[in-house]
């Protein structure tokens, strides 16, 4: 689907197939969660979610509506709300692959992508049980390393590249040009993807590159494949500049998605509920 | 005012004590960051900050005021890599006496019977970062463990493989730990007021070196405490306002 077909959320939710591999922001980045809304409501399946480099609630909830094959991510939380509970009941009953990792190494393997190379070596990891049960990790040697230096392991990341990257920001321009200010990762998974959908809280109607101010800040639209316009588009998480989090809504959560009829509950609300802004 | 009114006027509570120490631990940083979920460590770091005329520097994760980065996520583990942070904090579900640190479960990986959010960047940070401070405010030996079920991040690496970083001293709600790079294993530095040696030996789960003399943790002098409770506190405030509300007395 081009970019001039996608109008609207269900053109968004229509244009990321099943099976595919997904990068979504953090939580505190730009959660899409309307589009994430339209996702479920069009019941997505077989999901390989990449989580850049972390996630919460955007996860959780995916994970709950059974949306999930695998997750790839560094963290599932919910912060200061405590644990994930869905994520946690799907780890414990085996219902989905865990592909552990560290940060640093979502980052640097999406970085491998946009620079089109098949890995990207990291320090660190070395030793940790997480290498262990990533057995597409490799340790290799430098090959720079002095003759009489006993060698210099690292671990080699093969490259992330994301079928679609989504992500919620304030601002895109009609010509399809995103703003995303100093989240400079979001930059990285749209080098890195091959397509990259956007939802915003506005469309501007001046071109953003024709301010050199915002210009370093903004994503061309030559890597973005699709925007579309969606008020309070991280609600019930919050947005960067704009909002913070629906407190009332993420406890009401937690407490309710403990069990299997408590999560169906809430989340057949959430499908339901208009979006609504959180200050 | 009578003598004991006016010390428990300037007696430190808990969260600030362990402020107090954590600055303590910062001393001759040129910059420290502090990652999501810390507000006692950041504000550990601001209290250092303000101490340091101008000195350290301090990025916050989370904090438009208190932060240097601009280059997203990544840049926090590329600022590390370059030598360009002295020193960061570490929690952990697990932490043992080697220094190895669990923040993924408990049980057998990957079904494990506790499942905690992830590793986030300590399998990278802990090999970087010349002086990880680890910081559990539970002391128990649920959480200090003979051996962690899940290793995230190792506390000691073979000889060979690049490690500029490590663990430098666990802090905890009981005590002060320094990590022996050496003997690999943590020695008693000091433990907090109202609390005892036996308290910490029947609650730590691995063993470690135990000196003949050791002292109650130091507290802020009034000077400091007014500091914690004003500069400090609105900083923090910042990126944690919750916390604010409930760790520092009000109306000080």
């Amino acid at each position: 689907m081009s970019a001039c077909q996608i109008r609207d959320l269900d053109d968004l939710a229509a244009a990321i197939p099943d099976g595919a591999k997904l990068a979504v922001s953090a939580d505190y980045s730009g959660p899409a969660m309307a589009a994430t809304r339209a996702l479920i409501r069009r019941r997505v399946r077989n999901l390989h979610l990449v989580c850049v480099p972390v996630s919460g609630l955007q996860a959780e909830i995916l994970i709950g509506a059974g949306a999930v094959d695998v997750i790839e991510t560094s963290a599932v939380t919910l912060g200061e709300y405590g644990a994930a509970p869905r994520f946690v009941a799907a780890v414990r009953g085996g219902k989905i692959t865990l592909k552990d990792a560290t940060c640093p190494a979502i980052h640097a393997a999406l970085q491998a992508a946009a620079k089109g190379l098949p890995f990207m070596p990291l320090r660190g990891i070395l030793g940790s049980d997480l290498l262990k049960h990533r057995p597409d990790w490799k340790v290799i040697e430098n090959p720079f390393a002095s003759a009489d230096s006993g060698g210099d392991p690292m671990v080699a990341l093969p490259a992330i590249k994301p079928d679609v990257a989504l992500f919620h920001a304030p601002l895109a321009d009609r010509d399809g040009n995103v703003f995303i200010g100093r989240h400079r990762e979001l930059m990285t998974m749209a080098h890195a993807a091959t397509q990259t959908l956007i939802t915003v809280e506005e469309i501007s109607e001046t071109n953003l590159l024709e301010d050199e101010r915002f210009a370093a800040g903004v994503i061309p639209a030559l890597y973005i494949s699709g925007v579309v316009e969606a008020r309070s588009g991280a609600w019930p998480l919050g947005l960067w500049n704009a909002y913070g989090e629906d407190e009332a809504f993420l406890r009401r959560y937690v407490a309710a998605a403990k069990t299997d009829a408590g999560f169906a509950d809430v989340l057949a609300r959430w499908l339901g509920e208009p979006a609504m802004a959180a200050e | 005012m009578n003598a004991t009114l006016f010390s428990e006027a300037v007696a430190p509570t808990r969260q600030e004590l362990l402020i107090f120490t954590i600055a303590g631990l910062l001393s001759d940083c040129r910059h420290v960051a502090v990652g999501a979920a810390s507000p006692i460590p950041g504000a550990g770091a601001l209290l250092e900050r303000a101490r340091s005329n101008g000195r350290l520097r301090v990025t916050v994760l989370g904090s438009t005021r208190n932060n240097f980065f601009t280059n997203g996520g990544v840049e926090l583990f590329d600022c590390a890599a370059q030598g360009r942070i002295d020193a960061f904090f570490l929690g952990g579900g697990q932490i043992d006496g080697s220094g190895n640190v669990n923040l993924v479960g408990t049980g057998s990986y990957p079904s494990t019977e506790v499942r905690w959010p992830g590793s986030f960047g300590s399998a990278y940070l802990y090999f970087l970062v010349p002086r990880v401070i680890l910081f559990r405010e539970e002391h128990t030996r649920r959480v200090l463990v003979e051996r962690v079920d899940f290793i995230s991040a190792p506390g000691t690496s073979e000889k060979g493989i690049y490690r500029p970083g490590g663990p430098h001293a666990l802090l905890t709600n009981l005590a002060l730990f320094d990590y022996d790079k050496e003997r690999q294993r943590f020695r008693l530095r000091s433990v907090h007021p109202g609390h005892g040696i036996e308290e910490v030996l029947d609650n730590t789960g691995f063993a470690f070196d135990l000196p003949d003399t050791v002292p109650q943790t130091s507290l802020p002098d009034r000077e400091t405490l007014a500091l914690i409770r004003g500069r400090v506190r609105d900083e923090i405030g910042e990126v944690y306002p919750r916390f604010v509300e409930t760790a520092f007395p009000s109306g000080v």
